[in-house]
C-alpha cells in the first residue's frame, strides 16, 4: 500500500511538473510583458535594459527554474488587468465557483440516489421508463442550452428567478462570501446549480441503476430477502452500500470535470467565479492570469484524482494494487 | 439437384436484412425512427447549398434591415424567411442548414481522428505489451483524468490569444477537429487494447504467427477486424459527444466565428437577444442540435444492446 501511495504521489508530481512546463511555455510565448509594463513610448535602449533586468534574456532553463521557484512560493505573476497577484485574483473568485459546484453536487446526490434506486427496483414501471428516457434526453442537451432554457422560462417568462450574478451574498471570512445564508443568495444559486447538475445527473442515475441491478441479483440480497428483512432496508442499507464504491470513484473524477463545465455555466449566468474570469482573461490576453488559472485548475484535477485513486485502493480490497500501481 | 443449385445467392442487402442486427433494427421502433431522423438531417445538411434558399456566407445576400424577423407562424413575419432571421439579417433556415453541416463535419472528422490515433495506440499497446503498454496506458489514464472540455478550452483559448482572433477564426475548424480529436484518443485506445488482449490468445493469431506474418499484418488484417464491434459502439457515443463539445466551444466564442456559424455559435449569437424576445435565434438551432445528438445517442444505445448482449442497459 505504501509503495502504491508513493508511486501515485510521484505520478501526481510528474503531472504537475508537465502542467507547469506548459504554463511556462504559454507565458513565454504569449504577449510581451514589456509592452504591458511600459507601453509603446520607451526607447529601444531602455527596453533592452529592462529586458536584462527582468531576466527575459536568460536561457530557457534558467527562466523556467525561476518560474517554478516562484510558483512553489505561490507567486504566479501579476495580472495585467487587475494589477494584483494572479493567484490572489483567482483565490478571490474560487469560493463562488466552489459554492456552485457544491450546490450542483448537492442536487446530484439528493436526486440521483432515489431515482437510480427506484429505476433499478422497478425497471418496468412507467415512471422508471420515463426517468430513463428523460436521462438520455438530459445527456443529449448541452449544459449551456439547459441554462439558456431555464433563463428563458424562469427569468424572462415567469420572472421567478434572477438570471445573472450572485445577488445578495453574506460575508463569512476572508474572501469567502456565501450564497447559502439568505433567500436572495439562494434564489440566485438555484438555476446555475441545476444547470450544472443537469449534465451529470443522468450519468449518475444510470450508473446507480446499473450497479444496483447487478447487486440485487447477488446471493446475499436473496438471502436477506429469505430472512424476511423489510424490502426498503434491503434496498437502502444492504444493496445501496455496495453500489456506492464505483459511484464514489466516478463522482470524484466528475468533480474535476465539473470545473470545466463551470466555465459554461458561469458564462451563461455571468456568475463571478473562476471560469467567467478565465474567459475574460482570454479576451484581454491577460497571460499571467491564464497561466495561473491553468496551474490552479490542473492542481485541483491532480489532487482530486489522486485522492480518489487512493480512496479506491483503500476501500476496495479486491483491487489489484499491482495493476493500479504498475 | 440442378433445381436446388439455381437458388440465387442472397444479395448483400437481403443478407443484412436477415441478419441479427437487421432483425433487431426492424423490431425496434426507436432505432428505426432515430435512423430516419439522422439520415434526414444528414442529407439535408449535405445538400445545404442546394436546398437553402439563401447563402449565409454571401454578404451580398444579407441585409441588416431584415434582422430579427420572427418565424412565419408568428405575426410580423416576412414570408420569405421560414424560420425568421437572426441578428445580422441572415435567413435562419439556411444558416441552420449550413451550421448543421459544419457541426456534423467537425464531429465526424474529430471522431475519425480519435479513432485513428486511439486504434493505433490500442493495437500496439495490446499486441506489444510490456513496458510500452504500461507507459501508453498510464498516459491514457492521465489524459482521461483531465476532462476533454477543459483541455480543449485551454488549448483553444491560448491558440486564440496567440494567433489573434482573425487568423484563429479562419482556421477555427481545423483547431476544433484537432483538439477534440486528440484529447479523446484514450477512449478508443482502452477499448481496443482490451479486445486485443482477449483476441491475442486465440488460435487464429497463433496460426498467423506460425505462417510467418509480420506483427503489423497480424494487427491490422487479423486482430482489428475482430475488434470492430466495440469500436462501432463507442464511435456513436463519441460522435454525439464531439458535436456537443464543438457546440460548447463555439458557444464560448472559442470555436466557429459568427460569420461562419456552426449550431453552437448560432445559439451563442442568439443568446444576446433572448431578453429582447427573439427566442427563435437560440431555440431553433438548439432544437436541431438536441435532436441530432439525441438520435445519435439512441442509435448508440441500441447498437450497444445488440452487439453486447452481456452488458446491462444503463
Amino acid at each position: 500500500m505504501l509503495a502504491y501511495l508513493v508511486k501515485r504521489i510521484f505520478q501526481a508530481i510528474g503531472v504537475m511538473f508537465v502542467i507547469s512546463l506548459i504554463g511556462f511555455a504559454i507565458q513565454d510565448n504569449l504577449g510581451d510583458p514589456l509592452r504591458e509594463l511600459v507601453g509603446q513610448s520607451v526607447t529601444e535602449e531602455v527596453r533592452q535594459e529592462l529586458r536584462e533586468e527582468l531576466g527575459l534574456n536568460d536561457s530557457f532553463t534558467k527562466q523556467y527554474t525561476r518560474f517554478l521557484g516562484n510558483a512553489l512560493h505561490g507567486d504566479l505573476g501579476t495580472s495585467y488587468f487587475f494589477k494584483e497577484p494572479a493567484l490572489d485574483v483567482i483565490l478571490k473568485k474560487l469560493p463562488a465557483t466552489l459554492e456552485l459546484v457544491f450546490g450542483a453536487t448537492l442536487i446530484i446526490v439528493c436526486l440521483s440516489v432515489p431515482l437510480g434506486v427506484m429505476t433499478a427496483i422497478r425497471p418496468n414501471a412507467i415512471l422508471s421508463k420515463f426517468i430513463m428516457g428523460a436521462s438520455i434526453i438530459g445527456i443529449s442537451i448541452p449544459v449551456f442550452l439547459t441554462a439558456i432554457l431555464m433563463i428563458y422560462v424562469f427569468s424572462v417568462g415567469y420572472g421567478w428567478l434572477p438570471s445573472f450574478g450572485r445577488g445578495d451574498v453574506v460575508h463569512v471570512f476572508g474572501d469567502w462570501d456565501t450564497n447559502f445564508a439568505n433567500v436572495d443568495g439562494l434564489r440566485h444559486i438555484i438555476m446555475p446549480s441545476f444547470a450544472l447538475a443537469s449534465i451529470m445527473l443522468p450519468l449518475f442515475v444510470r450508473l446507480i441503476r446499473a450497479e444496483m441491478m447487478e447487486v440485487l441479483q447477488s446471493e446475499y440480497v436473496k438471502y436477506a430477502r429469505a430472512k424476511g428483512i423489510r424490502p426498503w432496508r434491503i434496498y437502502f442499507v444492504h444493496a445501496l452500500k455496495n453500489t456506492l464504491l464505483p459511484v464514489i470513484t466516478v463522482g470524484g473524477v466528475q468533480i474535476g470535470t465539473m470545473v470545466a463545465y463551470t466555465i459554461l455555466t458561469e458564462t451563461v449566468f455571468q456568475w463571478p467565479g473562476m471560469g467567467f474570469m478565465f474567459l475574460e482573461a482570454v479576451n484581454r490576453v491577460d497571460t499571467p492570469l491564464i497561466v495561473a488559472y491553468l496551474i490552479v485548475v490542473g492542481f485541483i484535477f491532480v489532487v482530486t484524482n489522486t485522492v480518489v485513486d487512493l480512496i479506491y485502493g483503500l476501500v476496495n480490497p479486491t483491487v489489484k494494487l499491482a495493476r493500479l500501481g504498475a | 439437384m440442378s433445381i436446388l443449385n439455381t437458388i440465387p445467392e442472397p444479395s448483400r442487402w437481403s443478407r443484412i436484412k436477415k441478419s441479427k442486427i437487421g432483425y433487431s433494427f426492424r423490431s425496434n421502433p426507436v432505432a428505426v425512427v432515430s435512423m430516419c431522423i439522422f439520415v434526414c438531417i444528414t442529407i439535408m445538411a449535405l445538400l445545404a447549398p442546394l436546398i437553402a434558399p439563401f447563402d449565409p456566407y454571401d454578404p451580398a445576400q444579407i441585409d441588416i434591415m431584415n434582422s430579427e424577423y420572427p418565424p412565419v407562424w408568428i405575426d410580423g413575419a416576412d414570408p420569405q424567411f421560414l424560420f425568421g432571421t437572426d441578428d445580422q439579417g441572415r435567413d435562419l433556415w439556411s444558416t441552420i442548414l449550413y451550421g448543421t453541416r459544419l457541426s456534423l463535419m467537425i464531429g465526424l472528422c474529430a471522431v475519425t481522428l480519435q479513432a485513428v490515433i486511439g486504434i493505433s495506440i490500442g493495437l500496439i499497446s495490446g499486441y506489444v505489451g510490456g513496458r510500452l503498454d504500461s507507459l501508453l496506458m498510464r498516459l491514457a489514464d492521465i489524459q482521461l483524468s483531465f476532462s476533454t472540455l477543459m483541455v480543449a478550452i485551454i488549448f483553444l483559448a491560448v491558440a486564440q490569444a496567440m494567433f489573434g482572433s482573425e487568423l484563429f477564426s479562419r482556421y477555427a475548424i481545423y483547431f476544433l477537429i484537432a483538439v477534440i480529436g486528440v484529447s479523446e484518443w484514450p477512449q478508443y485506445a482502452r477499448t481496443v487494447r482490451a479486445t486485443v488482449l482477449a483476441e491475442k490468445k486465440k488460435e487464429y493469431v497463433d496460426s498467423a504467427r506460425v505462417l510467418g506474418f509480420g506483427p503489423l499484418r497480424i494487427m491490422v488484417r487479423h486482430i482489428l477486424p475482430n475488434s470492430l464491434s466495440p469500436i462501432f459502439v463507442i464511435s456513436t457515443v463519441q460522435v454525439a459527444n464531439a458535436i456537443i463539445s464543438e457546440a460548447s466551444l463555439s458557444f464560448l466564442g472559442l470555436g466557429m466565428p459568427p460569420s461562419q456559424p456552426s449550431l453552437g455559435s448560432l445559439i451563442s449569437s442568439g443568446f444576446d437577444y433572448i431578453f429582447s424576445g427573439s427566442w427563435w435565434i437560440t431555440a431553433i438551432p438548439g432544437v436541431v442540435l438536441v435532436v441530432l445528438v439525441l438520435v445519435i445517442n439512441l442509435l448508440g444505445d441500441w447498437l450497444r444492446d445488440v452487439l453486447n448482449p452481456k452488458l446491462h442497459k444503463g
